[in-house]
Order: structure tokens, then C-alpha cells, then sequence
């Protein structure tokens, strides 16, 4: 065991990243954010959802090292006295789901997309690239808005709230699919004139089988780099629409809400509802994106 | 290049045929028109009524028919939500957000093309280093994130610039702008600045890496031992051939700024088209959420083939009958 944990930390991957200071202190602030976030119930000083907690003579206390905060609230409080440290730490917790949720669908789809359309070839591999070529010239903030409006006009608006985080989910991941396929058709391509796919196929093994058993673990390397850039991006992309107001509801805001609910405050002077959950998304998404820059460099054969 | 040209037309048409369809399949099928024109206490003979007279009785192939034609004449329906008529309200708008939207660009392609030719040639220099990690940065700050923060800054605590809405318009015909008065363009920066920075961090990388790449090549190698000055290498030789890819991306990245512009203009209240939108998104107004995706798409189509057309007059080796040709790479 022991010696199995000495080569684990030996190993190349490892080593890249023990030499790489900026990937060691994105991980720990990722690694906190994530204790936090999922932690939440555990160690948040309030439950900021519990209505017997919020006192509304503690509204909109400033953070503790104003003149007028407390320690109490030690990021302040919002115009509902709920306390503003909580309300982050499950508000990074949406967020994270949201975005781990679409990465994740957009990860399945794509794979399986990239997946025939790069094994098929033909007429079902022109017609699942011209998909995404044409889907891939319009932002995916675009289309997430879309799809997100027409579930709205679908929905009758009492259950708005219900089916928020699901159609969320898919409009991130139907948005973002077209690089998955993409790349996972390129490496396909490649694999596919292979020796042991050639192998399996002589020996009668099925098309699906040799997809999805044989060439899909050798085309996952490049997949998981695009798979960490695109939490960033996913993240990002709940926060805008959340901030738009076509997100998650305010009865469980994430970081986006949050950050619409704060901006309404920015005019009378009460900044820390808006920038705390502010610098909150921005050192979250920098970290991923930093982690999935080493990355990229660290599964590169070629740089090292 | 006739054929080239007539290839890329037809896509287009293909792609936009695409859109309509969605479009259309969105304004026809969800919610029921009928419904909610007349509501709920109508008698299901004058439901009958109004179901002929919209043509929803005719086979769906004919409807797309008129669809389309419609949509030709920019004819888009009323609104649910405002009773007007779509186009005569996204025709006020428009406007807004071009204006809006290219002076973004101007300003992302004016301050990160030097910024990135500058970092590219002082690869190791402290400025260098220090312009890459800002650009990091607004890869990770969310545009609407920046424009609360130039808010807070420029408008609560200094309050130099105002930080609603689109100031004093002039008309002209059926233009209204705001270019030519001292409250818009007033209005305009903050809006403008929002809108531009992450495009701006990445026209920087863009060129960087181009730059880069180019500055390794063969010819730059012979230029520089036939003894050219630095200068003619740079700007000369290395410059001209880094622009290519970066008109390519600058062009579709101006549809992402369009695109973009629905949360700068949330965040400013500018009266634009994105504005429009996602209030229709708001409230389920599906005939406004049609109109828009068919414009919109109509104008990154049209960017599209503009770049395409581009690449003719930048690159002197596809007008030689280059056979090479390949769309958006």
C-alpha cells in the first residue's frame, strides 16, 4: 500500500504537478471552495433558508471590519438579515452542481455523438458535423437562453421553480456538446485504422462494443482537459443566466442569483451583497480555469 | 472563386432555411396561438374561426410557406406580452445595440491587436507577463461581473459617468443615435468597455500565439538574415501574416458580441434589442424569441460570409485560383 502511494506520488502526472505552484494553489483553493460548498450544512454559521434564524433587525449589517458590522455576520448581511457567508457557501454549492450537472451532459452527449458519427462515418457523420458546425457559430450563452424560453413557455409558470435546475442542466449541456463530439470525432478518426480495432473486428466483436468498450478509453484524454475548461465555462454561464433572471429561483439562489439580488443594493452603498458572491464565482472559475491549463500542458506528450 | 462564392451562398441559405424552421416549430407549436389570443371563455366555433383565418388548418408544409415569406417581409406577428408589432419593435432597438456592439469591437480589436503584438515581441518582458495574467483573468471574470464592478467604481464612488440607460438620442430617419451627442457618448463607455474586455483578452492571446507562431517561420528567419530592419519584419512581414486568422475570429467573435450584448445591456439597462429579448424569454413572449433568433442569426450568417469573402482580399494566394478552400476554419 505504502509503496503503491510512493509510485502514485512519483508518477509523472503527479510530479508535473507538485512543480507547477500554480496548480498547487488553485487545487487548495478549489479543494476549500469545495469543502465549503459541500460542507455547507455542517459548517455555514447559519442556515441562511431557516426562517426562524433570519432577524430582520439585522439587515444589511456591513462586514465585520466596517464600523457598524458585527462578528456575528463576518461578511455582512443581506436586506433580509440573512448572513451573507452562508448564503455564498450553499450559493457555490447550486453553482458547482449546476455545472458539474451540465459538464457531465454535455460530456455524454458529445462522446456518443463524436462516437458514431467519427466510427459510422458516411452520411450520419456529415449530418452530426454539420449540426454542430452550425450550432458552434452561435454562443452557447445564446442558446442556453433559448431553450431555457421555450421550457418557460412549455411549463405553466407555477411549476417554473420546480423544473428550474433540470432545464437549466440541459440548456448548459445541449449548448455545449458540439466541442465533445468534435473532438472525440477527430480522435475516432485516428483510432479507428487501428490494429486492435481491426482485431476486434475480425474476431466478430459488435460495432457498439468496440465504440464504447475498445476505442472510447483512448480517446478520453483530450475529453477530460475540455471537460475542466468547460466547468468554468458552464459555471459561468449558469451565473449569467441566473443574473439575467431566467435561472435558478431565488428560494435556492446560486452565486448568479445572488449577485442579481445584490446588484439591486450597489446604488445605496451596501457593496458586499454583490461582490463577496462577485469574488466568490471569479477565484472559483479562475481556479478551474488555472487547473485546466496545467492540465492541457501536463497530458500534452508533446511539451514535456 | 465564383464557384466558391455561390457555394457559401447556398449554405447560408441552408442555415438560415435551418433557423426558420426552428423558429418556426417555436412560434407554431408551443402554446397554442389561438388560446391566447382569445383566452379561455371563447366559444370553440369562433376558435374554429380564428383557427381558419390563421391559416393553422392548412398542411404544415404550406404554413412554413407563409412563415417564411412573412418573416421575408419582416413580419413577425405582435408581441404576446406588449401587443406591438415584433419588427416594429426590434426595429427600435436595433440600433442600440449595433452601436453599441461595434464600438466594443473597435475598441477590443484597437486596444488588443497592439497589446498583442506587443507581447508577443517582449515575450519575457515584466509588462508582458503582467498583461497575460490580466487576460487570464477576464477569461475568468463573467462580462456581467465587469460591468457591476465599472459600475461601482466609475458611477457610485467617482461618479464620472452615469450608468443607466443611453443618454440623448438624435434620429435620423429611421436611426436613433447616440454618437453624436456628448450624453450618449457618455452613456456609451461604460457599456462599451463591459461589452469588450473578455473579446479584447482574446484578440491579445489570438495574436500572441499567431505572432509567435509566425516569428519561428522560414521567411521570417531569411528576412532577418538579408538584414531587414526589425521593423519591417515586424510590422512588414509578421503583422500582415498574423492577421488572417484574427480577422477570421474577430468576425465571428463579433456575433458573440452581439450575442453578449444581452447581458451588457441587463446589466446597463440599455435599451437594445438584447433587452427586448430577454424580457421575452422572461415572460414566454415566443414571437418576439422567434424574430430575434432570425435576426440574429441573419447577421452572424452575414458575418460568416463576409469573413469568407475576406480571406479573397487579405490572402493573395486564394485569388490565384488556389484550390485550398475552406470556410470557417
Amino acid at each position: 500500500m505504502r509503496h503503491a502511494l510512493a509510485r502514485f506520488w512519483d508518477s509523472d502526472f503527479i510530479w508535473s504537478w507538485r512543480h507547477s505552484a500554480v496548480a498547487v494553489v488553485a487545487s487548495v483553493i478549489l479543494f476549500v471552495m469545495l469543502v465549503a460548498a459541500f460542507g455547507a450544512q455542517w459548517i455555514a454559521p447559519y442556515d441562511p433558508f431557516d426562517l426562524a434564524m433570519i432577524d430582520l433587525l439585522d439587515a444589511l449589517k456591513p462586514p465585520v471590519w466596517l464600523p457598524d458590522g458585527t462578528s456575528q455576520y463576518l461578511l455582512g448581511t443581506d436586506s433580509q438579515g440573512r448572513d451573507i457567508l452562508s448564503a455564498l457557501m450553499y450559493g457555490t454549492r447550486v453553482s458547482l452542481m449546476i455545472g458539474a450537472g451540465a459538464v457531465l451532459g454535455a460530456m455524454t452527449l458529445g462522446i456518443v455523438l463524436g462516437l458514431v458519427a467519427g466510427y459510422a462515418g458516411g452520411a450520419v457523420d456529415s449530418f452530426i458535423m454539420r449540426v454542430a458546425d452550425v450550432q458552434l457559430s452561435f454562443p452557447a450563452i445564446l442558446i442556453a437562453l433559448l431553450i431555457d424560453g421555450v421550457a418557460r413557455a412549455l411549463v405553466p409558470g407555477n411549476l417554473h421553480e420546480v423544473i428550474a435546475f433540470p432545464v437549466l442542466i440541459c440548456a448548459i449541456a445541449l449548448a455545449g456538446w458540439p466541442q465533445y463530439a468534435r473532438t472525440v470525432r477527430g480522435s475516432t478518426l485516428v483510432e479507428k485504422n487501428r490494429e486492435y480495432v481491426q482485431a476486434a473486428k475480425v474476431i466478430g466483436i459488435s460495432s457498439p462494443v468496440i465504440m464504447f468498450r475498445h476505442v472510447l478509453p483512448n480517446v478520453l484524454g483530450p475529453v477530460l482537459v475540455l471537460a475542466t475548461v468547460h466547468l468554468a465555462t458552464a459555471i459561468i454561464t449558469e451565473a449569467t443566466l441566473s443574473f439575467l433572471g431566467v435561472g435558478v429561483p431565488a428560494t435556492s439562489p446560486s452565486l448568479g442569483t445572488l449577485i442579481r439580488i445584490g446588484n439591486d443594493f450597489l446604488f445605496s452603498g451596501e457593496w458586499w451583497i454583490t461582490i463577496f458572491p462577485g469574488a466568490a464565482l471569479v477565484l472559483l472559475v479562475l481556479s478551474v480555469n488555472l487547473l485546466g491549463d496545467w492540465l492541457r500542458d501536463a497530458l500534452n506528450p508533446r511539451l514535456s | 472563386m465564383f464557384a466558391f462564392i455561390l457555394r457559401r451562398l447556398l449554405q447560408s441559405v441552408v442555415v438560415m432555411l435551418t433557423v426558420a424552421l426552428l423558429a418556426f416549430v417555436m412560434f407554431q407549436y408551443v402554446g397554442d396561438p389561438v388560446m391566447i389570443m382569445l383566452g379561455q371563455d371563447a366559444t370553440d366555433a369562433d376558435r374554429a374561426q380564428l383557427r381558419e383565418q390563421l391559416g393553422l388548418n392548412e398542411p404544415a408544409v404550406v404554413q412554413f410557406y407563409h412563415f417564411v415569406s412573412n418573416a421575408l417581409h419582416g413580419d413577425f406577428g405582435l408581441s404576446l406580452r406588449q401587443g406591438q408589432k415584433v419588427s416594429s419593435l426590434l426595429r427600435e432597438r436595433l440600433p442600440a445595440t449595433l452601436e453599441l456592439s461595434f464600438t466594443a469591437a473597435i475598441i477590443a480589436l484597437f486596444i488588443g491587436l497592439p497589446l498583442g503584438v506587443y507581447t508577443a515581441l517582449k515575450r519575457h518582458g515584466v509588462l508582458s507577463q503582467f498583461l497575460l495574467a490580466l487576460s487570464l483573468l477576464g477569461v475568468s471574470l463573467p462580462t456581467f461581473l465587469i460591468g457591476i464592478l465599472l459600475i461601482l467604481v466609475f458611477s457610485v464612488y467617482l461618479g464620472w459617468l452615469p450608468s443607466y440607460g443611453r443618454g440623448d438620442v438624435i434620429h435620423l430617419g429611421f436611426w436613433s443615435t447616440g454618437l453624436l451627442t456628448a450624453s450618449g457618448w457618455q452613456h456609451l463607455i461604460l457599456p462599451a468597455i463591459t461589452l469588450s474586455f473578455f473579446q479584447m483578452t482574446l484578440v491579445l492571446r489570438l495574436v500572441r500565439s499567431e505572432m509567435l507562431e509566425v516569428l519561428r517561420s522560414d521567411y521570417i528567419k531569411f528576412a532577418r538574415a538579408r538584414g531587414l530592419t526589425k521593423r519591417a519584419i515586424h510590422f512588414g512581414h509578421a503583422l500582415k501574416n498574423t492577421l488572417v486568422p484574427v480577422i477570421t475570429i474577430m468576425g465571428l467573435q463579433l456575433g458573440g458580441i452581439i450575442a453578449f450584448a444581452i447581458v451588457t445591456e441587463t446589466v446597463f439597462q440599455w435599451p437594445g434589442m438584447g433587452l427586448l429579448f430577454i424580457q421575452a424569454v422572461q415572460f414566454a413572449d415566443i414571437p418576439v424569441m422567434a424574430a430575434y433568433l432570425c435576426l440574429i442569426s441573419l447577421i452572424f450568417v452575414t458575418i460568416n460570409l463576409i469573413v469568407d469573402l475576406l480571406y479573397f482580399v487579405v490572402d493573395p494566394r486564394l485569388r490565384m485560383g488556389g484550390t485550398k478552400v475552406g470556410g470557417a476554419r
